[in-house]
């Protein structure tokens, strides 16, 4: 057998090395062109009555998003008022049943739940809610985001809750506090910070989604506090005005899809930096 | 016995009257309530699951297993044949996953080999995971907007009718969307190869190039692939970036560069104007099929990943 020569093993080395850390390098370039894209063409659209207005029919010049700014905020509120609550629950019951035969399923339905496909989430909530009450709604479209924040808030208790010291639960136990107590006084204090990153990082996921909303909070052009009527959002309105035909709106939705992107990217750097700061040590 | 019994009684009443408060409840309620969030989130998928089964069973009942095979998606004669969605889910996302390969591994190998720590490494890891973060309908209108017509540039230079959306654009809006899934795992994975193997290798005389591709590749491999099919389940079930650049074509494609619809693609586009019960049990079918797609391939993947023992 012919061995390669020392110095040709070199060059392959190098050669190897060098071709890594090109296509490293090139891979980040999206990102780039990504936030420059957006940033020179959407910036300029950003104005105080971009922010404070409402839509207004084509061929009128201006209009704005704050039906679709309080849109976005009220489904994710309503996605977090039943998706937080199970979630730190079930999360809490993951990591105190953490061998049971129920937990290790449960475990395996997060898991799939997490996978699941956003459109599908969608149909879900479309069969659930807007067939049942009769239309599109802010609700379903709420608890389609909801569904979709559930597995992470689960996660993130649970791996939270995990790091806690028995010892600190066997303390508290020994000095005859009771066992609600001890995990709602006690552990769930303990562990606050990872789940708010987890409530964090379950929103920054949710906020950007327009899959789910599609048949359910449907989009609106009005400005609507009804929880029962539908609603639009800014992905939902990024896309409407994307593949709409009229180059005004394409102006309109750069101009969202900027606010969209610090919003989302915002929280995904804020929960990051909190997570260092606030990780759960002891 | 009695008299420890007394004796708790006698305790329990006299904390009961000093400052003993009754916790809002009781031991058993509580822990019951800790095992019904655990159970409604069972139940939640097994819901999902029959709500999609009930909601398409018109469908399934109409056209059986030729639902899969037919080729024919024509709402006007109530024909519904879904083939022509699978065969673009399919195109979509294997060229997707290849063109993404093609970057991950480097990636992986970079953060978790070459370069795990400092600065540069952070920065890299930094803006990949922010890749992850950016909205997919994001991902869409700038595919649309940027991509879409130097791919129609491209076309026109190969020769092939210049639509500028389709598979290919699909595609390779798809692999940037799915890089950072494949490689944090590969990252993660390769970090986990132990050391001294390593430097056994290199104690040897080998470089480090073979050090990677004869020690560290073989024992993170299958690492590796469970983040591909990870990936893979992603690129599957992604629908607003996909919908937004494929052209939406309900004819089998014809190549590379001609406009298809994908499985999410189709009911994302055709949802909200589907007349009839048979149209939206067609399109509830497609949702069904999705699901059990990715969840089969997500389990897969998860399950290599549990048993090579890293925290996905």
């Amino acid at each position: 057998m012919k061995e390669p020569s020392i110095r040709r093993r070199i060059l392959y080395d190098k050669l190897f090395k060098i071709i890594v850390v090109l296509i490293t390098f090139c891979s980040i370039l999206p990102m780039f062109f990504i936030l420059f894209f957006i940033t020179s063409k959407g910036i300029s659209v950003i104005s105080w009555r971009f922010l404070t207005q409402l839509p207004k029919p084509v061929g009128e010049i201006g209009g704005g998003i704050l039906n679709a700014i309080i849109g976005t905020l009220m489904l994710v509120g309503i996605g977090m008022a039943f998706s937080v609550p199970v979630g730190i629950l079930a999360g809490i019951f993951l990591s105190e049943g953490r061998k049971g035969k129920l937990a290790s399923l449960t475990r395996l339905c997060v898991e799939t739940l997490q996978g699941v496909p956003s459109i599908v989430i969608g149909i879900i909530a479309y069969i659930w809610l807007v067939v049942s009450m009769g239309s599109f709604s802010a609700l379903s479209g709420g608890v389609a985001l909801g569904l979709m924040m559930l597995p992470v808030i689960i996660t993130a208790t649970e791996q939270t809750l995990k790091l806690i010291p028995g010892s600190l639960k066997e303390a508290s136990l020994a000095l005859g506090v009771s066992y609600s107590r001890t995990i709602l006084k006690v552990i769930l204090p303990a562990g606050m910070s990872g789940i708010v990153t987890g409530i964090l990082l379950s929103i920054a996921r949710v906020a950007g989604e327009t899959a789910p909303l599609l048949f359910t909070a449907f989009g609106s052009p009005f400005m609507n506090f009804n929880v029962l009527k539908p609603i639009n959002s800014l992905p939902l309105m990024i896309f409407n005005y994307a593949t709409s035909p009229y180059p005004e709106w394409h102006t309109l939705a750069w101009g969202a899809s900027f606010i969209l992107i610090i919003l989302v990217l915002g929280l995904n750097l804020f929960t990051k930096i909190v997570t260092k700061r606030w990780k759960v040590q002891f | 016995m009695n008299h420890s019994g007394a004796e708790f009684l006698m305790l329990r009443s006299k904390t009961n009257t000093m400052r003993w408060r009754r916790p809002a409840l009781s031991e058993s309620s509580f822990r019951k309530i800790l095992s019904i969030a655990g159970v409604f989130v069972l139940l939640l998928l097994v819901a999902i699951f029959f709500s999609l089964v009930i909601a398409s069973f018109p469908s399934i009942r109409n056209f059986g297993v030729r639902f899969l095979f037919s080729s024919t998606w024509d709402p006007v004669k109530s024909e519904f044949g879904a083939f022509p969605f699978l065969l673009g889910t399919l195109a979509t996302s294997f060229l997707a996953l290849v063109i993404s390969v093609v970057f991950s591994i480097p990636i992986s190998i970079f953060l978790g080999e070459y370069s795990a720590q400092g600065s540069t490494a952070t920065f890299i890891k930094s803006m990949i995971e922010l890749l992850a973060g950016v909205p997919s309908v994001i991902y869409g209108f700038c595919g649309l907007f940027l991509l879409a017509p130097l791919v129609r540039m491209l076309e026109m230079k190969l020769g092939v009718a210049p639509y500028g959306v389709g598979i290919f654009t699909a595609s390779l809006v798809l692999s940037i969307m799915i890089i950072p899934y494949s490689a944090s795992i590969g990252r993660e994975v390769i970090s986990l190869v132990p050391s001294d193997l390593k430097e056994a290798a290199l104690s040897l005389g080998a470089t480090r190039f073979e050090v990677i591709r004869k020690v560290i590749l073989p024992y993170a491999g299958s690492g590796i692939v469970a983040g591909i099919l990870l990936s893979l389940g992603r690129a599957l079930g992604e629908t607003m970036a996909v919908t937004m650049v494929i052209g939406n074509s309900n004819f089998i494609p014809k190549g590379v560069f001609s406009p298809a619809n994908t499985l999410a693609s189709v009911i994302a586009n055709e949802f909200t104007e589907a007349t009839g019960s048979l149209y939206l049990a067609s399109l509830i079918e497609l949702g069904l099929v999705l699901f059990i797609v990715t969840t089969i391939i997500n389990l897969i993947g998860k399950l290599i990943i549990r048993r090579m023992g890293v925290e996905g």
